[in-house]
This record gives structure tokens, C-alpha cells and sequence, in this order.
């Protein structure tokens, strides 16, 4: 079935990695000193390639459209990082963190990289330590875990809510230390606008200088993209404003085979929407379920406020449909049943989209052992809320400041509500097992590519993901290709190739300034993501999908005749950076769609209302859709389908069930 | 829910590009709503702004959550506004009241030179970062992670020390435009760990050296920073800083 080659090694899954390592063809020292590496985005997975890069030797340059590689969006990861180190001898292991992830992806990703995944997870903890990431500890000075969803270990190492933050932060520092020594040139407020691509191989890119709007030309031997994910295309999302697919979409048009577009994560846990003004949505950790029960009311319609609604009058949904991972389920699972719950009218609070995040029961219960610990005996009521309290606190003190500032409630006394939110896109980029993109000498890492979460990803799987690209897997394999290209001189940036790219973006960027429209940005931007959350969201159909092709396609045309950017293109223009942005998410918006109406099932993230269980689960067609779907870019805007398929040969395939 | 009742008057700073005088430009807006974050105001003035055919208000942000560290408005004489503890974009207008007037300037320091109306360029702090903010450790070359047991308080004490997002909140605020919080936040994490014990004194030395480099003023002690920090970090981490400075040009055998 398959019509692209996913170049995964010989012999056995366990084995794989470490003969891949052993066998590649190295590049020597001083002839790297000579080759050149473009990495756009300075995220986890960005920075973390550029300053392994650049200490192995290589010539490194990093672009980033913030104002500092510190503030990429991995910054914004909460809840905690993966990694098979049983430390808490809980049975955890290489094989069970595989499995877990193949099985929380539903069965739709690549065996040979989920297990490379697993095998490296442990070197990144080891790694980040060493630069000083300064993860959560117990009292006897080792290091904590915590418990995730769709696992029974708890394997999850932290920083607080802040893991992502301190992981970027090691990162960064990282990449800094590169740059102080001159081996990484960093290019901030800079956005790649186009792939340069000579004799088929990508040789640079097109960039433009945010600030004075200069466009400027960047020959690469190879370029990387860690630009991580297109969640932005339904307006609102937990990503941050900036974040966009306009650099993976560049290399789409270039040839990069785009994977998976259509398997998109909602998260269980969002702060729920309270107006039409709001810009972004803002999660609450997947580890809050660790200690929060989520209910709504028996009661249809019921307008009690939360407190006034008895034990027994309480529906703890999770629970009693999956008695055995409860609330702790998959994000997909969550949130579908969050939705189910509402959809039939059981939702709460004004917009009665939302459900009840309840943290009463464990604060009570840590508040019994603190009482304990203190030697008080029989405490009453009062002793363990305040007691508890205090362990909460400690545990998710900055989540719940940022939700009481949100909302203007205390979760401390009254249930946090929550309801599902776009958060993270599995589809991306399609890779090799060398994490190359179907254009040689591309490569993409991180949340960009699609290449081991399948159809859904677990809870702090992305940090793992992120960094394992970067720091493990992407500085060995791009040496299977760099050392075939030692004898290729750097090529002068007025070559052809180049200045046609260029042309490509300043075309471009012109038309947009010279449309001078009746509408804005993001009038055009909230009414793509208006079709995408109602028709390619938490449930698809086939008519809905068709009506969203349909619905884009009008949009895109008004789009590009009405749309109003103001100043010019030769100047820090915040609406253009905008503008070029959103067509490319109304161009990925429409392949999104065409995806989900392709994939006659249910799996993970994507949910057919026509394909399932009688209990209302992901029914999945094995038969004929075991295969990963890598979009290829055609004239116009059309797309043709190539098929990987996906073969088992360690793990069998079932129907998942947390119950 | 979607519109408000609030009518406020907007005192901006617009300046074209880093060559041209600014000047505060007065606006009116209608019907913001409490539950509006700060942010998503400014969203409804640029809308109206672009609709009469004008230039929005350009200002830095990005993840609107509080952690990225890129926004930076200076609001009623305050870095990020009248709460504590709370980044521009967290502030909601809930903070505010009908009828009141809101003077948002950019961040100002001679090392954090405007950029356009409310963005300023603060890449000074990368820089410092990359004059020695960092433990010198390739990948690859770590030990097993437990294999370093830190005990929990001096974990939890770096830990907060590396909360710091960046900001510059410090700097703005600081009459002195010092960003020793800042530096010394990073300069702690570090000092207060095992693995940060080898490069402790040549860091410090030369951390401090690119701060001066970059223009920014000396502490005087006047806490201004401690107060508006967003994250709360401590002035303690100045106090170690200059301990750690005072020994690394008296006692230290390497001097940078």
C-alpha cells in the first residue's frame, strides 16, 4: 500500500536505534566546521537542535519571530515531561512507555520511532538536570514523578506548572552559550517566508527582518524546521497569538508532504470561553486530574451553584464510564465525554458549556495526612481543608492564581469549570525515520512534524517528543546526509534559485499590502476558526466537512480581495506578519477538512460522528485506514494523496479501553 | 457577556520607529467588558483603529498566559499595571473602572531602546544570559539524574530564582534602569545548585561585566523591582549576587 518510503532500519524494534547510531556515517571535524545549518524556530526542539548542532561542530544559524528564543511557545507547557526511568519502581519501562504511547495514539503512528522515543526519553531528564533545570525533588533530594493520563506509572518529572518553562529555559541557555561563542548566529524577529530549494534539495531559506521589513537570503547545506503547531487555525486555541504553519506550509508548497492534518488534540482542561473579545484559551495542567474530579449535575439544566448541589446529586462522569483509568483517561476521551455531557444538557455555569474540576475530596484527604504527620488525631473538618490547602497550593499554587485571575473566582473554595480547547496538533510535516521531510535536506522536528503521538498524544509527551528531536535523535541522523554533502561549497545567495524565492515572498507580501480591503485580519482569521472548531472539531460528519470545504474555499476568495492591511511592507507591520499567516491557515484549514473527510473512521483526535461504538467510542477501520496520510501539494490549491502504511509486528492491535 | 459597560480614555505612546519623537495620542473606547484581559482591549482599539484607516497600536506579546515574558506595557506609572504579581497580559479589566483614564507607555531604559509605540528591543538580556548564564555541559555528556541528590529546600530556592520570565519588568520600573534582579535571578539558580558550583565565580564575573556593557544602571536598594516583579523574585538573590561578585574579585583564583 505504501508509495513513500519511511526509511526505517533493518532488524529488531529494540535494537533499531542503537545500530542506526552505530552504523551512520559520521562527518568530521573540521569538515563541519564548514557546513552550514538553518534551523528556524527556537523552541524546545529548535534550540535544543542549534546548540547540539553547534557543539558537535557544526555552523549554525537559528531564526525565531519572537523577540528572544526564550519566549517560544514551549515556554508555555505546564504539567511535565515523560521519561521510562522507574524511578518510582512502579513497573515502569522502555517497552511500557511505547506501549502506552502507540496505544494512546490509537494505533496510528510508527512503531520504530515511538520506540526510539521511549529509549531516549531517559537521557533528556539526565540531560536537563545537568544544565541545571531545576525539576521537583523529593525530601530525600531525588527527583519527583507525578501521574499523567493514559498511563498506570506515574513516569511524569516536573517544575511545578512550569515544566516547560525550565526545560526551555535549559535550552535556551544552552543555545546562548553557542551564540556567546560565536558558533550560533541567532536571527530574532525574524520570520521564514520561504524554502529555497536548489537541484531538489533545500539550500536555505527566504527570511524577513520583522523589524525593518528587509527580506534577506540564507543559504543552508540543510535547514530544519522546529516551528511547532497549527493549532492557531481555529483562532482560538491554548497556543500562544504568534504561533503558525506559515513555515511548514512554505515547505508544503516546496514539496514537503504534509501528514495527518486532521488529527488535532482538544484538551479536556480549558479555562471555558466567556465572550466574544476573548484572543486565546488558556489551559489548566492535565496533572490537576491528578487530584481533581470531574462532575457535573444528575440534574438536567440544574442552576445550584456548585456547592449547593449534595454528593449524591453529583455526576461523576469519568469515573463511571472508565472505572479503571477515571479520570485520568486520554485527553480525546475526556474531552469528548465533557462535550457528550454538555451537548445533552448537563453543562454549568452561564454559558452551561462547561464542567466541574473539583479538587474538595483531595484537599480533605492530603489534609488527613498532613493533620497526621503533626500528630493530630481525629481533625475536624476544618483542620484538613486548611491543612490541605496548603498541599494544593504547593502543588498548583501558580494554576490556580492564573485561573482565579482569568475568571475572577477562587478555585480554592468553589470547582474550577472547564471544557475542552484546541491544544496541540499531532498532523505535520510528514518525516522519515531520519525525521527528513520529502524534500531532501528538510527536516523537521518537534510539534511541526507528525511523526510519533498518531492520532492522539498523551499528557507530557510533547516536552518529551520536543527534546528527544532535538537533542538525541535529528544531531545523529542529519549526518546520514550531511556527510554526502562535505564537498558541496556554500552557494552564493544570488544564485537563481534565491532571488526567484525571494521574488515568491515579496510577491506576496505586496499583494497582501495592495488589496486594501474593507475587512481585517482578524475578522477573516475568527471566521475560519468559527468552521474549523464547528465542523472539523471535537466531531466530524461528512456533510459538515463537505459544507467547511465549501465555507473555506468562499473565505479564502473573500479573503484575498478584501482583507485590509494597513502601513507598508518595509516596516515592523504587526497586521502583515498577521495577514500572511492567516492565508496559509485558511489554505492548511482546507486541507484539514479534505483529511477528515478522507479518513472513514474514528481514531484519537479525529472523531467521525458516522464511526462508532454503540457506547459512543472511536470505532476504528484497521483494514482500510492503517496508514499514515501524507498530503502532497499540487497547483492552485489542490492536494494529492500518498499512503504509509503503518505495520504492527510488536504490538497488538486492539480496540483501546480505559474501562 | 461579550460587550461590557466600561467607557475609558486611553493615553498611548506612539512613536513611528527608534529615529522619530513619540508623543502619548489620546483614545476613547466604549463598551469593554470587566472580563476583557488588557490585552484583548487594546485587540478592540486596534480593530477600531484599522477600521477608521489608521496604523494599530504596535506592542510585544505572545502566549498571553503570563509565562512567555514578551509583553511589557508600562500602565499608570507601573510595570504591567496596578495588580502585583500579574504580567499585562493577565491583568483584566475587572482591575479598572468606568470612566477612568489609562497612560500605557513603553518600557523605558537607555539599554531597552523603543522599537515602535510600545515595543521596546530588549535583547541586552540575551545577551547577558549568553556572557555566562548557562552550565558548560554538551548533550550527551550527563550522569544518571538521581545520581546528584539535591536537597529539596536549595531545589525549591532555585527554582524560584528560575521563575524569572524575562520581562524586564525590573529594568522599567528601576530609576536607576538596573537590571541586577534580573541577572541575579539567573546568577542564583545557578549558584544555588551542585551542578552550577564549577563556573560559579568566572559567571558572575562575567555576567555582571555584559550588564555593564549593555548601560544598565547600579542598585541602590530601592526595591522597586522586588515590588513590581511579576513572578515575585526576591531581592535576596541581588544580596548573593554580590557576595558572590565580592568573592570572585577577592578571593576567586580565576578572574575574568
Amino acid at each position: 500500500m505504501s508509495d513513500i518510503n519511511s526509511n526505517i532500519p533493518e532488524g529488531e524494534l529494540t535494537s533499531k536505534w542503537t545500530k542506526f547510531k552505530s552504523s551512520v556515517a559520521l562527518v568530521n571535524p573540521s569538515n563541519k566546521r564548514s557546513i552550514e545549518v538553518i534551523i528556524v524556530g527556537s523552541g524546545l526542539a529548535g534550540a535544543s537542535a542549534a546548540a547540539t548542532l553547534a557543539e558537535m561542530g557544526y555552523k549554525v544559524k537559528c531564526f525565531c519571530f519572537q523577540d528572544s528564543p526564550r519566549r517560544a511557545h514551549s515556554i508555555a507547557a505546564q504539567g511535565g515531561i515523560n521519561a521510562a526511568k522507574n524511578y518510582q519502581n512502579d513497573g515502569d519501562s522502555t517497552y511500557r512507555l511505547f506501549y502506552d504511547t502507540i496505544k494512546g495514539g490509537d494505533y496510528r503512528s510508527r512503531e520504530a520511532n515511538v520506540h526510539r522515543l521511549a529509549e531516549v526519553s531517559t537521557n533528556i531528564i539526565d540531560q536537563c538536570v545537568a544544565q541545571g533545570v531545576p525539576l521537583a525533588r523529593e525530601y530525600g533530594g531525588l527527583l519527583d514523578n507525578r501521574s499523567f493520563g493514559g498511563t498506570q506509572v506515574q513516569r511524569t518529572f516536573y517544575a511545578a506548572g512550569q515544566t516547560g518553562q525550565q526545560l526551555l529555559l535549559g535550552a535556551y541557555s544552552a543555545l546562548e552559550r553557542q551564540i556567546g561563542m560565536g558558533k550560533v548566529e541567532m536571527y530574532t524577529r525574524h520570520e521564514m517566508l520561504e524554502i529555497v530549494k536548489i537541484d531538489g534539495k533545500a539550500r536555505g531559506i527566504i527570511a524577513r527582518n520583522l523589524i525593518t521589513g528587509e527580506i534577506e537570503r540564507h543559504f543552508g547545506h540543510a535547514v530544519v524546521l522546529g516551528t511547532g503547531g497549527y493549532g492557531n487555525v481555529f483562532y482560538l486555541s491554548t497556543n500562544a497569538m504568534g504561533s503558525n504553519v506559515t513555515a511548514a506550509w512554505k515547505a508544503h508548497k516546496q514539496g514537503a508532504y504534509f501528514a495527518n492534518p486532521c488529527y488535532t488534540q482538544i484538551h479536556p482542561t480549558c479555562i471555558p470561553v466567556s465572550g466574544d473579545h476573548q484572543s486565546k484559551l488558556t489551559l489548566m495542567s492535565e496533572s490537576l486530574r491528578n487530584d481533581g474530579r470531574i462532575w457535573v449535575p444528575k440534574k438536567k439544566d440544574d442552576n445550584r451553584k456548585a456547592s449547593e448541589i449534595p454528593e449524591d446529586e453529583r455526576d461523576y462522569y469519568l469515573e463511571r464510564r472508565y472505572p479503571a483509568f477515571g479520570n485520568l483517561v486520554p485527553r480525546d476521551v475526556a474531552s469528548r465525554a465533557a462535550k457528550e455531557r454538555c451537548d445533552a444538557g448537563y453543562g454549568v455555569g452561564a454559558s452551561k458549556l462547561a464542567v466541574y474540576l473539583d479538587f474538595k475530596a483531595n484537599t480533605e484527604r492530603y489534609g488527613k495526612i498532613e493533620a497526621s504527620k503533626a500528630g493530630i488525631h481525629n481533625p475536624d473538618k476544618e483542620t484538613c481543608m486548611r491543612l490541605g490547602t496548603a498541599v494544593v497550593k504547593e502543588k498548583y499554587g501558580n494554576l490556580f492564581d492564573m485561573y482565579a485571575q482569568i475568571t475572577g473566582e477562587n478555585p480554592y473554595e468553589t470547582p474550577m469549570r472547564i471544557y475542552p480547547a484546541v491544544h496541540y496538533t499531532m498532523g505535520g510535516l510528514w518525516v522519515d525515520y531520519n525525521l527528513m521531510t520529502s524534500v531532501p535536506g528538510l527536516y523537521c522536528t518537534g510539534e511541526a512534524n507528525f511523526s510519533d503521538h498518531g492520532a492522539n498524544r498523551l499528557g507530557a509527551s510533547a516536552l518529551m517528543q520536543g527534546l528527544a528531536d532535538g537533542y538525541f535523535v535529528l544531531p545523529y541522523t542529519i549526518g546520514a546526509y550531511l556527510s554526502k554533502e562535505i564537498s558541496v561549497k556554500a552557494i552564493p545567495t544570488d544564485h537563481p534559485a534565491f532571488v526567484e524565492a525571494e521574488e515568491r515572498a515579496k510577491g506576496i507580501l505586496n499583494t497582501l499590502i495592495n488589496i486594501k480591503g474593507t475587512k481585517t485580519v482578524d475578522h477573516f482569521h475568527k471566521r475560519l476558526g468559527h468552521i474549523m472548531w464547528e465542523k472539523c472539531g471535537m466531531s466530524r460528519s461528512e456533510k459538515g466537512l463537505r459544507e467547511a470545504i465549501e465555507d473555506i474555499r468562499a473565505l479564502r476568495a473573500e479573503f484575498w480581495s478584501n482583507v485590509r492591511v494597513p502601513g507598508t511592507a518595509d516596516e515592523l507591520n504587526t497586521e502583515l506578519e498577521k495577514a500572511g499567516r492567516v492565508a496559509d491557515f485558511i489554505e492548511l484549514g482546507e486541507l484539514m477538512c479534505i483529511d477528515a473527510l478522507d479518513r472513514n473512521e474514528s481514531c484519537g483526535g479525529h472523531f467521525r460522528e458516522e464511526y462508532q461504538t454503540e457506547e459512543g467510542e472511536a470505532l476504528r477501520d484497521d483494514v482500510n485506514y492503517a496508514y499514515v496520510a501524507a498530503w502532497e501539494f499540487k497547483e492552485g490549491v489542490n492536494f494529492e494523496l500518498h499512503k504509509e502504511e503503518l505495520k504492527f509486528e510488536n504490538i497488538k492491535v486492539a480496540q483501546r479501553s480505559y474501562k | 457577556m461579550s460587550t461590557g459597560n466600561m467607557n475609558l480614555t486611553l493615553k498611548v505612546w506612539r512613536q513611528k520607529n527608534n529615529k522619530t519623537a513619540g508623543a502619548l495620542v489620546d483614545y476613547k473606547l466604549a463598551e469593554i467588558s470587566p472580563d476583557m484581559s488588557f490585552l484583548e482591549m487594546f485587540d478592540v482599539l486596534n480593530e477600531q483603529l484599522i477600521n477608521k484607516g489608521e496604523e494599530p497600536v504596535v506592542f510585544d506579546h505572545d502566549c498571553r498566559e503570563g509565562i512567555c515574558g514578551m509583553c511589557s506595557m508600562f500602565i499608570n506609572g507601573r510595570p504591567h499595571g496596578p495588580k502585583d504579581l500579574v504580567t499585562t497580559c493577565q491583568l483584566h479589566m475587572r482591575s479598572f473602572k468606568d470612566g477612568d483614564t489609562i497612560v500605557v507607555e513603553p518600557w523605558r531604559a537607555a539599554a531597552f531602546p523603543v522599537v515602535k509605540d510600545l515595543t521596546v528591543d530588549r535583547s541586552a538580556f540575551d545577551r547577558v544570559i549568553a556572557a555566562g548564564g548557562f552550565i558548560s555541559v554538551n548533550t550527551g555528556n550527563a550522569q544518571d539524574a538521581n545520581s546528584l541528590p539535591i536537597p529539596k529546600m536549595q531545589a525549591d530556592a532555585a527554582f524560584e530564582a528560575a521563575a524569572c520570565i524575562g520581562c524586564g519588568a525590573c529594568v522599567a520600573t528601576c530609576k536607576n534602569a538596573s537590571a541586577m534582579l534580573f541577572v541575579s535571578a539567573k546568577i542564583s539558580q545557578l549558584a544555588l545548585l551542585p551542578q552550577g558550583q564549577p563556573e560559579r565565580y568566572r559567571r558572575v564575573q562575567s555576567m555582571v561585566a555584559q550588564m555593564d556593557a549593555e548601560g544598565f544602571g547600579n542598585c541602590t536598594n530601592t526595591g522597586a523591582c522586588e515590588a513590581e516583579c511579576p513572578k515575585g523574585i526576591s531581592l535576596e538573590n541581588i544580596a548573593r549576587m554580590n557576595r558572590d561578585f565580592a568573592s570572585a574579585k577577592f578571593a576567586s583564583e580565576e578572574t575574568v
